[in-house]
């Protein structure tokens, strides 16, 4: 079970988190979206080994959602920073990416 | 190259000279400079691919390129059930096809992989279970498929070791049964694959990794390994939890997630259970190995893993729920955990596709139910191959499937863990 | 014989406290502080078990988790436990054991046949046959199966409970050995809050079963004062009989407590074992080091057990496993097990050493004793089938792979043997820390840890007691300096070791030769794998590690490989040709030693923990009033009210027809309630649900359907505009958190300009639905607000008292009857249901559950998300295309219903079927064919979703998706049943007051 940094509850069990699953996915403009485009948006995911920037939503507790950099190799995690805020930069050699 | 067959007589023969005249169950060749056909993933899939390819195809300049050990990965970290009644008719008829081709795959491949139609039965704990299953059981009859939905005193009379009161949290209501199913030895299922693709001349090639794929002008052209690079017309990739790797090395974004998957094992007991049981409701699936170990399913992590080993509160919610159900089970002791790593779609179904990219073939996305479409997998992904068309029955599986919207939805189906 | 193999002194045990027990039906004796082995050992019992496969007579080997044979039927009746290991099981008066695989019984055992025709049964056999006649295997595997298992399980219910406890510490040290104290004492020290966890029943590890003294006290009297040490520190926590079983993620370890499994079952109180979940800064795992046995013939006889653990016996436990020993080494540290063995009063009849010149201080010490040392040599042979009477000892050749010269013979009943330490490197392993082969200790090491943790001891190959303390003060005290503590000095505490303390000056002997063809040598005691089946398996190119392991089964009983593992893999590197490492080892995976499923479910289960029950205030009364519940979700509901000898179709008819002809009322306390404030909230709103909530004027209500972004429905309610700028979103039983989430995590993560907040007040308010023509007269009486239809039209809403409780009533309706639902606090849910059912008696007012619910909405054709949707189905298959709006913006599933798939005209849409025979009611989930005679597969073209006998409409009615339904109206279709075929109409999914006049009347 990992041990999860809420930015608002500070460490807490995992089982008290929901995993959003990837983080900074663009939802397209409907109006132009191609549904190739649209179809990438709802089902293609990066799915990384290594390093990866996902959401966390505190749903047992704050209820806040927030991001997470994670390696899905070692599941260290690397940095916890807002929802609004843009991933940080990570070697991503140190989440044994590949 | 003719191998030694397996019989009651060659075990009695070799026993008078301690068993030292077997032969090799396969080769370790070193990789050739170019192929017809590489397989990326030497699983039970993967295996079962190249075998179809020279048995179905007669196609054997094939090498299937695993980067550690032959059945590594899924194959040997399942709970081993083969089952065909799923929902949807795309699905019934594939799982239906590789059901029917473990009947007789013992002796096809004249390896035994000990399949035992000992039963699944699938537990419904609510209203909403019950007509579940009773759907899927009249769509498993029209399609052929044995089904039966039982009552709860029915399931207590096959596995008396089951609570069938009402007085717990989620009470047995009923179920379904498929006397058909069963399971079968996993490693086996990929040792009898690798010998007999072997015996075809097909090159099995272990601790070979493959760290790119060539592409010229849209099409394949080979690989680069991690022990050089090696040329080829087509490429199958069947790389299981490792899709969107391989997928990427080919420019590929697929829509599978990689989730740990976990199992475990009891101490071994004399028999108690002579048949499987599922209950999604409750994430808990029971069989007993016939070493005598409980074998226990249980769901999935919610996030992405390559680690092969999940969270310790999923076992302990799946053992909680075992109390409930299987009250015996109390005092005996969990032996041995384990992970593995599930690519699971959106859609709870597998792709076994083309890919825009020409000679380039997917076979990924099985989530937790890989192992009971073996055979069925590697028999289909090997005519996609060999014709560069799928066959009638993966037709469904392709990955443009996520651009139309014909998603082939069976969460409730497929379960969290088989 | 009471004892006979029992000291007169020495050892831990108090000879004070004698202690009956029982094995295999006979009684016997043994003290306080025993193990039910040491004391088997004590009186003289050699056989103990059987093996798995051949049913070989075996005795104890090791002395503690590492046992592979010794394994117990442990209690009888209810409290009965397979295979639990007699060296780790504490004695106890009355405690009842039995061997295990045996049939009649352990020294007569039928199975032993199998021993007899295992040349043809080696690894991997059962893959080469039981082929034919096809599908024969169910036949053969019966017998196979009928064999399988060693213990039994218990056939009766647990009597005993567990309970589990969550805490975190800045450190924790595992294993309470001289490293671990020492780790334990420098960490405490410093004010860390400090768990120490070791198995054993009494802390000191290896201390107790030697004879070195520190700080100039005895070891075991050392330990004892460091334990009191600890006690005396606040924020240490120390715990005996705690076996720490894995090592998880993010320094997050679990551990077992064994609370009463010591104590007899009169004096057992409170829970049988207690599950720790540990968080930890910082780890110290100080676990130690198994010894190896050897691989040599004949090596499984009874009587041949590891040096070290011989020591452990004799020196613990005052009890001899034998009275002439042999001990077989390929290193000193059996030297010093047989000088204690020599001075508890074995016996040493030889050592035989593999290697050609052993020296050094214990070999000294041996010679002293004046035992006599064969170097160079092997035992090639032992004999005694159900004791070790006779070991055979042959030289080895130069190469060492072979014996020459003639064989001397010794009498003996014990061989001790010993090939070397393995570090417990199980829980390290598991942690992620990587291994590296230590040539000079042929053994797998520690190399790089991959969490916060350390290790210290033998753990780390350091064998000597020096090492151990040195290394432990060292990781204590660095542990807690990283765990943000000061820490002042490090005094490693001086001690007293036999000359010679770990050395082990180690020659590699993997496989030792013996100059027979067949000789059964064992490296996998439990599961019968011998150094022949290793060949095997390399022969047939099974020679990687899991291949190996897997084609033999090495390492898979319930000893997990402990001392087969390392031998394994070494022989297995021997006949490739490469080096160990080459070979590499198999994972180490959770538990170091099995955990008993109880304590993993803790208290969680049974009807009430094992997931929350949820229930609305008014259950109670439900439960007096003969209702049957339903599971949904984790709610209980009443599926239906039954009365004295009435069945449940006939309950549910009774209640159909009451909301139809008087009133009757229905508790929705259940369904989702989400309160949305904030300036925004009706954009949030209007995003999510399909049609258009900008024209809900305050106290109206409107119907909405959300889908997920790909288009399909996912869940459905009424949402009520309770202010300029406050909603009351409503949403299915089963689907309120996940509405909940789904808007949150737009609102949270995508549209963060929107000012719309979200509270779930599902539990808040109590709601009733109240149904049927006299539903307005009734409510009317109870409450002062105008329930006119012109003062109060249909899908409006207003506050207001009922019964006295403020409230709000809403003029909505499900069941598609003239109704209301009103809404109060929870806490008044009761009084108010109290009171409508006293108002109602006149109209002869009547509860009704969720199935008549389903009747009713059925008859009226409305859906249930989840029943007559699958995740595939979008408004448009349900007939619901009025409720997409064209005109509004952007909504999720907008664009996602513009799909290819999803604009098909061949969809499965929603249409009513009318059977040909009115009493004929369609199963659910029945599917339609075009053909249904054909051969299977049949064609399919839809299904049914909802199907009910409607006493409203004196028939049955079913609603299904079909293929292109909406053209089909009018048609019949064919539903082949098991037993036939059913035929029925297409019709609209209308059934009842198609124009809706009772709805709004």
């Amino acid at each position: 079970m990992l041990l999860i940094e809420c930015p608002h509850c500070g460490p807490r069990e995992q089982t008290e988190f929901t995993c959003g699953g990837e983080g900074h996915i663009v939802r397209p403009d409907p109006d132009t979206a191609t549904d190739a485009e649209w179809g990438h948006y709802l089902f293609m995911r990066k799915n990384p080994k290594g390093l990866h920037f996902e959401r966390w939503f505190h749903a047992h507790g704050c209820r806040q959602w927030f991001h997470a950099a994670r390696s899905t190799v070692t599941h260290e995690i690397f940095a916890i920073y807002g929802i609004d805020e843009p991933p940080p930069a990570i070697d991503p050699s140190k989440a044994g990416s590949q | 190259m003719a191998k030694m067959k397996y019989s009651i007589f060659s075990l009695l023969r070799q026993a008078r000279d301690y068993h030292r005249g077997w032969p090799k169950a396969w080769r370790s060749p070193d990789p050739k400079p170019s192929y017809d056909v590489i397989i990326i993933g030497g699983g039970g899939h993967g295996l079962a691919t190249a075998y179809y390819l020279a048995k179905e195809h007669g196609i054997t300049n094939v090498a299937v390129l695993e980067k550690g050990w032959l059945g590594g990965g899924n194959t040997g970290r399942n709970t081993t059930i083969v089952r065909s009644n799923y929902l949807w008719d795309e699905s019934a008829h594939l799982y239906e096809h590789s059901l029917k081709l473990f009947e007789g795959l013992s002796q096809d491949l004249n390896y035994n992989i000990m399949f035992s139609q000992r039963g699944v039965i699938n537990l419904a704990h609510n209203e909403h279970d019950l007509k579940e299953l009773t759907r899927r059981g009249h769509a498993c009859r029209l399609n052929g498929i044995d089904y039966e939905m039982i009552s709860a005193e029915q399931i207590k009379q096959i596995a008396p070791i089951i609570n069938i009161s009402k007085n717990i949290r989620y009470p047995v209501l009923g179920g379904s049964i498929q006397r058909r199913a069963g399971n079968a030895r996993h490693d086996a299922v990929a040792w009898g694959y690798a010998r007999r693709a072997d015996e075809y001349g097909i090159d099995i090639i272990q601790n070979c990794e493959v760290t790119g794929i060539d592409i010229e002008n849209g099409r394949v052209t080979g690989v680069q390994t991690t022990r050089g690079p090696i040329k080829a017309r087509k490429v199958g990739a069947v790389p299981a939890g490792h899709a969107s790797v391989v997928g990427r090395m080919a420019g590929l974004t697929l829509p599978v997630e990689s989730h740990p998957l976990q199992a475990m094992v009891s101490e071994p007991i004399k028999p108690v259970l002579d048949t499987v049981i599922m209950s999604n409701t409750v994430h808990v699936y029971i069989s007993q190995s016939d070493k005598g170990e409980l074998v226990l399913g249980a769901g999935i992590d919610p996030y992405l893993s390559y680690a092969q080993r999940g969270s310790l509160d999923v076992i302990e919610h799946q053992l909680e729920a075992l109390c409930d159900l299987y009250p015996i089970v109390k005092r005996l002791r969990i032996m041995r955990t384990w992970g593995g790593i599930v690519d699971t779609c959106p859609d709870a179904s597998p792709i076994i596709s083309k890919t825009p990219i020409e000679g380039l073939y997917m076979n990924c996305g099985w989530g937790t139910g890989g192992f009971k479409a073996t055979p069925g997998s590697g028999w289909v992904f090997a005519h996609t191959i060999a014709q560069d068309r799928p066959h009638r029955l993966n037709e469904a599986f392709d990955l443009k499937r996520f651009e139309s919207g014909f998603l082939i939805d069976e969460h409730g189906a497929a379960a969290v863990a088989h | 014989m009471s004892q006979a193999f029992r000291n007169g002194d020495g050892g831990r045990i108090d000879r004070g406290k004698r202690v009956g027990f029982t094995f295999d039906g006979q009684t016997y004796e043994g003290y306080a502080g025993d193990t039910l082995a040491s004391a088997l050992l004590a009186n003289g019992v050699r056989l103990v078990g059987r093996s798995f496969k051949y049913h070989r007579p075996r005795g104890i080997v090791g002395s503690g988790a590492e046992e592979p044979n010794a394994l117990i039927q442990l209690g009888v009746g209810a409290h009965t436990e397979p295979n639990t290991r007699a060296t780790q099981i504490a004695l106890f008066e009355g405690l009842i054991a039995e061997s295990q695989n045996a049939w009649p019984g352990v020294g007569f055992d039928v199975g032993a046949i199998n021993n007899l025709v295992s040349k043809v049964i080696p690894s991997g056999f059962y893959y080469k046959t039981f082929m034919w006649p096809a599908a024969a295997w169910m036949f053969y595997e019966k017998f196979i199966r009928s064999a399988a298992g060693l213990g039994k399980a218990p056939t009766e219910p647990d009597p005993e409970t567990y309970e589990k406890r969550s805490v975190w510490c800045d450190v924790l040290v595992v294993g309470g050995g001289p490293a671990g104290l020492a780790a334990a004492r420098a960490a405490g020290a410093s004010g860390a809050r400090v768990i120490l966890a070791d198995e054993g029943s009494e802390f000191g590890g290896s201390l107790l079963s030697s004879r070195d003294r520190i700080e100039g006290r005895e070891g075991a009297d050392w330990a004892g004062d460091v334990i009191d040490d600890l006690a005396g520190m606040a924020e240490v926590r120390v715990l005996a009989r705690t076996t720490v079983a894995s090592y998880h993620d993010h320094n997050y370890l679990v551990a077992v407590e064994r609370l009463n499994d010591h104590l007899p079952l009169g004096e057992r109180q409170g829970p049988r074992q207690r599950l720790w979940k540990i968080r930890a800064r910082q780890v110290v795992l100080a676990t130690g080091a198994i010894e190896r046995p050897l691989v040599f013939a004949e090596n499984d006889r009874p009587g041949v057990m590891l040096a070290g653990a011989v020591r452990t016996y004799v020196n613990r436990y005052g009890a001899r496993p034998g009275n002439r020993a042999v001990v077989f080494t390929n290193n000193d540290s059996a030297y010093r097990a047989a000088v204690d063995a020599s001075d508890g009063g074995i016996a040493v009849a030889a050592i035989v050493d593999c290697r050609p010149n052993p020296e050094g201080a214990l070999i000294r010490l041996a010679r002293e004793r004046g035992i006599e040392i064969v170097s160079g040599s092997v035992i090639s042979g032992v004999r005694g089938a159900k004791q070790v009477s006779e070991v055979e000892v042959a030289a080895l050749n130069e190469a060492g792979d072979d014996v020459v010269g003639a064989r001397r013979s010794f009498d003996c009943d014990l061989v001790m043997m010993s090939g070397g330490w393995n570090p417990t490197v199980h829980l390290y392993s598991q942690s992620g820390g990587k291994l590296a082969w230590n040539a000079e200790l042929a053994t797998f090491v520690p190399a790089t840890a991959a969490q916060k943790s350390r290790e210290a001891g033998a753990v780390n190959g350091s064998f000597s007691l020096a090492d151990a303390l040195a290394e432990g003060t060292r990781a204590g005290a660095a542990a807690a300096r990283d765990a943000g503590f000061e820490v002042e000095g490090e005094e490693v505490p001086a001690c007293e070791a036999a000359p010679g303390d770990g050395v082990l000056a180690l020659m590699p002997l993997w496989d030792a030769p013996s100059g027979r063809k067949g000789a059964k040598r064992f490296l996998d005691f439990q599961n019968d794998v011998t150094a022949s089946d290793v060949a095997l398996a390399h022969r047939e190119n099974y020679s990687s590690v899991e291949h190996f392991k897997r084609y033999t089964t090495t390492g898979m009983g319930t000893d997990q490989g402990k001392t087969s593992n390392v031998n394994g893999l070494a022989i297995m590197a021997g006949l490739r040709g490469v080096d160990v490492p080459e070979v590499g080892h198999t994972t180490f995976r959770p538990f170091y030693t099995a955990v008993t499923v109880g304590a993993l479910a803790g208290i969680n289960s049974g009807p009430e923990l094992l997931d929350p029950v949820r229930k609305t205030p008014m259950h109670n009364w439900h439960e007096t009033h003969g209702a049957r519940f339903e599971d949904v979700g984790q709610w209980k509901r009443p599926y239906c009210y039954l009365r004295p000898g009435e069945t449940v179709k006939q309950a549910v008819d009774r209640e159909v027809l009451a909301a139809r002809t008087s009133v009757a009322i229905l508790d929705a306390s259940t369904l989702g309630k989400i309160d949305i404030q904030g300036p925004d909230a009706l954009e949030l709103i209007n995003r999510v649900y399909t049609n258009n909530f900008a024209t809900l004027k305050v106290g109206q209500c409107r119907y909405g359907l959300m889908l997920k972004d790909d288009g399909m429905v996912f869940d459905d309610g009424v949402t009520a505009r309770i202010g300029e700028n406050r909603y009351l979103m409503s949403t299915t039983t089963g689907g309120a958190p996940n509405v909940l989430n789904w808007l949150e995590e737009w609102l949270q993560c995508e549209w963060r300009d929107l000012q719309a907040y979200c509270t779930s007040v599902t539990t808040h308010w109590a709601a009733i639905a109240i149904a049927g023509p006299n539903s307005r007269r009734l409510l009317a009486e109870l409450t002062p607000v105008d329930l006119s239809n012109d003062a109060f039209p249909f899908m409006s809403w207003q506050d207001g008292e009922i019964a006295g409780i403020p409230g709000r009533i809403f003029r909505i309706s499900f069941s598609g009857e003239t109704g209301f639902e009103v809404q109060v606090p929870a806490s008044y849910a009761l009084a108010l249901w109290r009171a409508l059912m006293t108002a109602g008696e006149k109209y002869s007012i009547t509860p009704y559950g969720t199935e008549a619910m389903h009747v009713l909405r059925a008859e009226k054709g409305f859906i249930i998300a989840g029943q007559d949707t699958d995740g595939t189905t979008t408004p448009f298959d349900l007939g619901m295309g009025w409720i997409v709006s064209k005109k509004k913006g952007d909504f999720l599933g907008k664009r996602g219903l513009e799909r290819p798939d999803t604009l098909r005209d061949d969809r499965k849409q929603l249409v009513g079927l009318l059977t040909e025979d009115p009493n004929e009611v369609i199963p659910e989930g029945a599917h339609i064919s075009p053909s249904p005679h054909s051969a299977k597969p049949v064609p399919m073209e839809g299904w049914v979703t909802s199907s009910y006998y409607s006493p409203n409409c004196g028939r049955s009615i079913a609603m299904a998706l079909l293929r292109r339904g909406n053209e089909r109206i009018g048609e019949t279709v064919a539903l082949p049943l098991e037993d036939k075929v059913v035929r029925a109409k297409i019709t609209k999914p209308v059934f009842f007051d198609e124009e809706g006049e009772r709805l709004r009347g």
